[in-house]
């Protein structure tokens, strides 16, 4: 059951840099006056065991070109993940033909040439895991069996599985800029069930890494999984009040993530946030500071430029509280009369200062309250901020944890719980485009039985 | 059925200079000793969107995708890999890495069988091309000046057209080499307005498994349109939420979402061969108030969520979930109908080749009842009337489901009195149908956007239902 994955090599990388510019070529041959290409060549395995056996085996390989063409300032698009010749130039007419409909739109077009990233820096994303089928198997067999350990409750799994995975992507526009990259991306993760009488549950733990070497190891993964599928047995209502919230690193990200999308360009320029106008006002409390990192070696996000070849920066986008930047790219930073923030494509490394405590300083300084560790459903409206999800967690009590509750929502404005943030963990989760600890809001709408 | 296999044979074998010979050695290549199953996949799929905002055009794209999957299942273990050439060396590496997995063992694979009847559930033409890419645009422009012409605390419009045109070709042992032709399109209008320094967005929109001509046939642009616009009239006046558990409404149509998230997730058949479902083990048992009737039906013709045969060759059909409360069955594709040693019931449905097929949904829904439903709301003293829904999720092991309303409206005293903000609705899959205490005589499927999501895979689905009452749902609002 042994297959080598292969890795791409700098042939490879010339090879698709060649079908890059040669798309390009033809765009411009057939009458664009602007153009830019992305091809993306990703490659993989994927193991699943469950029960301690061989679940799933998966061999990934997936291929991507696509382009974007203007016509003065009309623009078509298309892909393709053929990439024989034909399918090639098929997509580029209808690239082509597509944009001769297009609308005059004053704010389309490539970016300037000065915002395009000239610098390219070892960001550290490139590590193969030379692993075999077997392999992964022995190591998603490990850690489900971990989890399995954590307590005779625990009694079903849906498994553990190993992934890694390596990719190229080739970006190049008619302005002369072609560069590609190289990047790994591995990860293990388990989910197991528990059972106490009548009452089933399941939670899970992941850890995922450029570099397989900084994963968590198998048995901690499995032992975590294991632990917070047991902790949630028991699991109770809660009535209806309102009191603080500790939301925990993972769930304290999408919120983080709310904030994100609220100073995007394009729900900026739509008008349809209700951070509209907030620049150099105060949305925080003083103490928040957030930042953006792109150029963080080895992180899941960084780059040093973005999906339209503009260069990330570092930069503050909160500092004491006060909101001083926001994520634009191309067209929603012409529409709004400003510059590329280079966050087409989105956020790289956004981070939230930790603050001084850990994850049990703020349970003890929340003293009563709820510690939410899921949330479930999309109810947040960007428009208005108004914010309402089901959420999962635990009862706190002088500091400690009481018991595990469900069936709750959690509900507030956004631009609220913002300002109602009290304090922040130094219990930094790294693993997406956003880093947070855990985050302590002093009041929240809590309906429940 | 033949003219499917020809059309698809034309578009996956022809074209890449594959034959159903070449198939067959592949599938050769897959089979051994200790084989239950397995599949070869053949997908190509045309996508074109066309988004207009501000009276421009600013997005058209057009994008292929193509490719073979092959999979084998050894127990319960399944090998797979694919390739997006559809090439026959490509074909072949990708068949040895997958039957890497069976080493040993002694089952073998069953011969194959007659070739099941089909009946097309949606015509096999190209939806794209019903209209030149002109008038296409034309339409845009004159939705969106119709759209404009309607409110003037209209501040934006955007009008989104999309639609595919997908062809697949199943081989198994099985089946042999059976075909699926599908179209599908949807036409999205969002409106943001203005009203007082407040600002609302609201989004309606529909589509099916028929050609984009029919949008302009049925006048439906104008009709989302005009939905749209009320939604968001309504949520520019709309007060805090209440927060708590009270006796909920839910309006017909689209709130079937509920049933989806609920229960039928619950009820796919791979996470009760697993027994990770709460609805594990329950097949007989009173899961509902005797009032419900819930079926999936992938055979609705031209709906969003059907098929004439699933992505493993099975034809679609109308599986009874739900009969007067008692549950009845699971919806299973094939590798989890013989672990379970029942029939795949045409739910096995994959994202695209690059994906694992699994048991989930087509369209899903509640047959009527006999309440009208002005009588359903003049019933309650004090509650929710929820008419329409945004997304949902549910967590199948405790069985909790979440669904966000849209437009909402507090009943007082049997009337409906004010709109209140977009709340979360949060319950319990397993008891939540127990409480359903009147059921309307007012059935009606939703307008043809939905999507599900699970484990990475989207689908298009459909969903549900008569107007319900139901007793006892925790309403996610703010108001104390």
């Amino acid at each position: 059951m042994s297959r080598q994955p292969l890795t791409f090599d700098q042939n490879k990388l010339t090879d698709l840099e060649q079908t890059v510019q040669e798309t390009l070529a033809k765009a411009q041959t057939q009458g664009a006056s602007a153009v830019e290409v992305a091809l993306g060549l990703n490659q993989g395995l994927s193991v699943t065991a469950r029960l301690g056996e061989l679940e799933t085996l998966e061999h990934h390989r997936d291929q991507g070109l696509s382009l974007t063409v203007y016509l003065g300032q009309r623009k078509g698009s298309a892909s393709t993940n053929d990439l024989n010749p034909d399918s090639i130039q098929e997509t580029v007419t209808k690239a082509i033909n597509f944009a001769r409909l297009g609308g005059e739109d004053e704010a389309a077009g490539l970016p300037e040439k000065d915002w395009l990233a000239t610098s390219f820096p070892d960001l550290d994303q490139h590590h193969p895991w030379p692993i075999d089928a077997d392999q992964a198997l022995a190591i998603a067999i490990e850690c489900e069996q971990a989890a399995r350990a954590v307590s005779s409750e625990i009694n079903n799994s849906e498994g553990a599985s190993v992934t890694a995975h390596e990719g190229v992507s080739v970006f190049a526009n008619s302005l002369g800029f072609c560069h590609s990259h190289l990047a790994t991306r591995h990860s293990l993760g388990c989910s197991v069930l528990g059972r106490r009488g009548e009452e089933m549950q399941r939670d899970y733990w992941y850890t995922v890494a450029r570099d397989a070497g900084h994963l968590q190891a198998a048995a901690e993964v499995g032992r975590i999984a294991g632990e917070r599928t047991v902790k949630r047995l028991g699991a109770r209502g809660l009535s209806t009040r309102q009191c603080p919230v500790l939301l925990a690193p993972e769930i304290a990200r999408s919120l983080l993530g709310s904030f994100a999308g609220a100073i995007s360009g394009g729900n900026l320029y739509r008008k349809s946030t209700f951070l509209l106008d907030a620049k150099d006002t105060r949305i925080f409390p003083e103490f928040i500071h957030i930042h953006e990192q792109p150029l963080l070696p080895g992180a899941l996000a960084s780059a040093s430029y973005d999906a339209e070849g503009v260069a990330t920066r570092i930069k503050d986008l909160v500092k004491d509280g006060v909101l001083l930047d926001y994520l634009l790219d191309t067209y929603s930073a012409r529409k709004l009369g400003l510059a590329s923030t280079g966050n087409a494509g989105g956020v790289h490394n956004m981070t939230l200062d930790a603050g001084n405590l850990d994850f049990n300083g703020l349970l003890k300084q929340m003293d009563t309250g709820l510690l939410v560790t899921e949330l479930l459903g999309q109810g947040v409206n960007l428009v208005t901020g108004d914010y309402s999800r089901g959420a999962a967690g635990f009862w706190v009590e002088r500091g400690e944890i009481q018991y595990p509750v469900e069936e709750i929502t959690i509900a507030g404005n956004l631009k609220d719980m913002f300002q109602s943030i009290v304090a922040v963990g130094n219990d930094v989760d790294r693993r997406g485009s956003i880093h947070t600890g855990s985050i302590l809001l002093a009041n929240l709408s809590v309906a429940g039985s | 059925m033949n003219d499917l296999l020809q059309h698809a044979e034309q578009t996956l074998l022809l074209r890449s200079g594959l034959s159903a010979q070449d198939l067959d050695k592949v599938m050769g290549r897959m089979l051994g000793p200790a084989i239950d199953a397995a599949d070869i996949y053949l997908q190509h799929c045309r996508t074109e969107s066309w988004i207009m905002e501000s009276g421009l055009l600013k997005q058209a794209s057009h994008s292929i995708e193509q490719g073979a999957g092959v999979r084998v299942i050894s127990g319960e273990k399944t090998g797979f890999a694919y390739s997006d050439t559809l090439e026959l060396p490509a074909l072949l590496t990708a068949a040895e890495h997958v039957s890497a997995i069976a080493r040993q063992g002694q089952n073998a694979l069953s011969a194959s069988q007659s070739q099941p009847n089909y009946v097309k559930r949606y015509p096999a033409e190209n939806p794209l091309t019903g209209l030149e890419d002109t008038e296409k645009v034309a339409f845009l422009h004159e939705l969106d000046r119709y759209t404009r012409t309607l409110d003037s605390r209209i501040e934006e419009v955007i009008v989104h057209l999309a639609g595919n045109y997908e062809h697949i070709l199943v081989m198994n042992p099985e089946a042999g080499l059976v075909a699926d032709v599908r179209p599908l399109t949807r036409l999205n209008v969002t409106v943001i307005m203005v009203e007082n320094g407040r600002r609302e967005r609201a989004s309606m929109g529909g589509g099916g498994r028929f050609d984009f001509r029919r949008f302009i046939d049925g006048k439906l642009g104008e009709e989302y349109a005009r939905e749209a616009v009320r939604q968001a009239l309504v949520n520019l006046k709309a007060e805090a939420a209440p927060a708590g558990v009270m006796t909920v409404v839910l309006g017909p149509g689209w709130p079937g979402i509920l049933l989806h998230e609920a229960i039928g997730h619950g009820l796919e058949g791979d996470f009760n061969r697993k027994g990770t479902s709460a609805f594990s083990g329950k097949v007989g048992s009173q899961v509902a108030s005797p009032l419900c009737t819930v079926v999936d039906d992938g055979t609705l013709a031209d709906r969003r969520g059907s098929l004439t045969i699933d992505d493993e060759g099975v034809p679609s059909q109308c599986t009874v979930l739900i009969e007067n409360g008692v549950l009845k069955g699971y919806m299973q594709d094939r590798l989890n109908a013989r672990l379970m040693g029942v029939a795949p019931t045409g739910n096995g449905r994959r994202e695209s080749y690059a994906h694992l097929p699994m048991p989930r949904m087509t369209n899903t829904y509640m047959l009527p009842g006999e309440h009208d439903p002005g009588e359903i709301i003049a019933s309650v003293p004090d509650g929710l009337y929820a008419k329409n829904f945004g997304g949902g999720q549910v967590d199948i092991t405790s069985g909790k489901f979440v669904f966000s309303a849209s437009e909402a409206y507090r009943i007082e005293n049997g009337k409906i009195t004010y709109p209140v903000k977009g709340a979360t609705l949060i319950g319990n899959g397993p008891d939540v149908l127990t409480r359903v205490s009147m059921v309307g005589n007012d059935l009606e499927l939703d307008s043809g956007v939905g999507t599900c999501g699970k484990e990475g895979q989207s689908v298009p689905v459909g969903v549900g239902q008569p107007t319900l009452r139901i007793e006892g749902l925790t309403v996610g609002g703010t108001a104390q």
